[in-house]
């Protein structure tokens, strides 16, 4: 009987000839990723030591990632009081891959973790960060966990007590419109299948459109698939991985791939012709509350945010760039960029993209989570509306509960900027 | 028995648990001051001490999507409270599991504030409305860090087994 991507990769990482959805297992880890919540996972991790009269030391410095991005610079003395504590556990414990704030090599964690280099295909990926699905877009089995977890991640170099999930294969065939990115597919996907829809399971992708996606639009499906509630969003390893591997994240040697056996066993398959998904737009207050652009009607947008791990990559900048490029952002909004990495920034600097953005009225922010999650820069007002690209619109996400978030592509927001309110691209932003 | 004293709806996310702008604070000894942040008058009465240890949160579908954030279930077992509802999220089902919070995954439950449920292992009794609900069992992966008492000692044994047999065998 065939397996499943997943299920493959954890009969590899536990040394089995195959294993089945709902087996318990403890798979090693490959790779184990924290952010400023290392100092939580610091603190439990110290508290598994406590009277076992062992050394705390964590089962391999070079498997821990460790990325400072959600509240960068610090904006509080507590978070920078956190970042210290992180910074002298890294030395201590001889980590490496650690990416402090800084212009040359900071960033999110989940753009810093592929362009590194640091995932490749096949092997399982932890994070304490939900967006952790991300990683899936390189072919690797990675999900998210909290801070213990990774506590105990870091002590036994496996994670404890994994039920091998279901799969539900995703087929999409066909070929997207113009001005319709992979975020507009996944948003469709998720008003589709709904905000649990994917709960506890993976959502393998397939079919020509996925083929032709490139890594970046990969990145934004797998990240989102959490959105589904899904476990993980995974992507077999093709050609374009390899590309992705080879000349941007810079990986030498030989890359080991393979796909899902072909007689799997899914738990369902949906299929989706990617022709007929048009521009789409989450509405207030859940992910899963998806329309067309064209369908919404009226909305006066206060603040369009494009960035964050979901939609803060070159080619997402380049879409807003080309939109707003010797145009002026309507009056009374205010826009902000978050390229998702500082290897992102200086590409989009040197290709003129933000020169483009700033000069049309928007204000470029160092790379980072920013806004995103509401606790460091760009809250909302009572009763403002913000149109962003990230992935999350739950009441208060932005920092304020009497605000309200819509989600979208970065075409919808840069068009969107241009005229004030939710706009469709295609209609050029006019 | 154990009172209802708060019922939520569905897609109850970590956000409306733990707000994301608290995230700073992260020791499980200071999050439960936020927990339930945006809703001040039940945020209010944790504070105070008014709810009673082992008290009900009563919520719907998905309870816990969105965030991996712990605070989400360290801030709930500071005040010792109970969350049953129709289904959690995954990763705050496991956070939950690994701190010792206690849930109970009762896919038809029902009732209001202020109900009365006696919970049972295998159901639900709503002393108030008399009526029975059925109870799903954790996920069995979990089972042995139930039944050790969280995560961390469950690890702990763990490591003692690897890491102190070693350290045994040099002395
Ligand atoms: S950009 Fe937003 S979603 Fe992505 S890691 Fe940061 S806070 Fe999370």
């Amino acid at each position: 009987m065939g397996m499943t991507m997943v299920e493959k990769i954890l009969a590899r990482a536990t040394g089995q000839k195959s294993v089945k959805a709902g087996q318990v297992l403890e798979p090693e880890v490959s790779l184990a990723m924290s952010h400023e919540n290392g100092a939580l996972v610091i603190n439990q991790f110290l508290e598994i030591f406590k009277d076992t009269g062992l050394k705390p030391k964590v089962w391999d410095p070079d498997k821990i990632a460790l990325i400072l991005d959600h509240r960068v610079p610090a904006e509080s003395s507590k978070t920078a009081t956190n970042q210290k504590k992180i910074r002298e556990f890294v030395a201590a414990q001889k980590i490496k891959k650690f990416h402090d704030i800084r212009g040359d090599e900071g960033g999110i964690c989940h753009q810093i973790l592929p362009e590194s280099g640091y995932v490749l295909p096949g092997k399982v990926v932890v994070g304490t960060d939900s967006h952790t699905t991300s990683h899936g877009a390189l072919g690797a089995f990675s999900f998210g966990i909290g801070a213990t977890e990774m506590a105990s991640v870091w002590a036994l170099g496996r994670v404890l007590n994994v039920e091998v999930p279901e799969t539900i294969k995703v087929v999409a065939t066909g070929k997207f419109s113009p001005y319709v990115l992979p975020k507009d597919f996944i948003l469709f996907l998720i008003g589709k299948i709904t905000a649990e829809g994917a709960n506890f399971k993976v959502l393998e992708y397939h079919g020509p459109a996925i083929e032709k996606m490139s890594t970046s639009g990969r990145l934004t499906v797998c990240n989102m698939s959490v959105e589904a509630g899904a476990t993980s969003g995974i992507v077999p390893p093709d050609k374009e991985t390899l590309r992705y591997l080879k000349e941007e994240a810079r990986v030498k040697g030989k890359v080991e791939v393979f796909g899902p056996d072909p007689g799997a066993e899914y738990w369902q398959v949906i299929e989706i012709e990617v022709s007929k998904i048009e521009p789409m737009v989450a509405c207030p207050h859940t992910v899963d509350n998806v329309m067309p652009v064209r369908k919404v009607g009226r909305v006066k947008v206060d603040q369009i945010v494009i960035g964050s791990c979901t939609n803060g990559r070159l080619d997402d900048l380049a879409v807003a760039a080309k939109i707003l490029k010797g145009k002026k952002i309507a009056r009374g909004l205010r826009m902000l960029v978050f390229p998702a990495s500082f290897r992102i920034y200086q590409q989009a600097l040197q290709l003129g993209y933000l020169a483009d953005l700033v000069k049309a009225g928007a204000v470029v922010m160092n790379p980072g989570c920013g806004c995103c999650l509401g606790v460091h820069q760009g809250a909302l007002g009572d009763g403002e509306v913000a149109l962003s690209t990230t992935n999350r619109n739950f009441k208060g996400r932005m920092g304020n509960p009497k605000a309200e978030v819509y989600l979208c592509s970065p075409a919808v927001a840069a068009a969107s900027a241009l005229t004030g309110y939710l706009t469709d691209p295609r209609k050029g932003g006019k | 028995m154990a009172r209802v004293v708060l019922k939520l709806g569905d897609d109850i996310s970590t956000d409306i648990i733990y707000p994301g702008r608290f995230m700073a604070t992260v020791l499980p000894s200071e999050t439960p001051q936020y927990a339930f942040a945006d809703y001040p008058e039940f945020n209010e009465k944790l504070k105070n001490r008014e709810i009673p240890p082992g008290s009900v949160v009563v919520a719907g579908k998905n309870f816990g999507c969105g965030s991996s954030r712990e605070q989400a279930a360290s801030c709930l077992k500071g005040y010792d409270l109970i969350v049953v509802a129709r289904n959690f999220a995954r990763i705050f089902m496991q956070n939950a599991i690994n701190l010792g919070l206690r849930l109970v995954v009762c896919p038809q439950i029902e009732a209001e504030e202020g109900d009365e449920l006696e919970i049972r292992p295998d159901k639900v009794i709503n002393k108030t409305s008399g009526q029975e609900f059925t109870v799903e069992p954790l996920p069995a992966a979990r089972q042995a860090i139930i039944e050790a008492g969280g995560l961390i000692p469950y690890t702990r044994q763990r490591l003692l087994a690897m890491r102190g047999k070693k350290k045994k065998s040099r002395a």
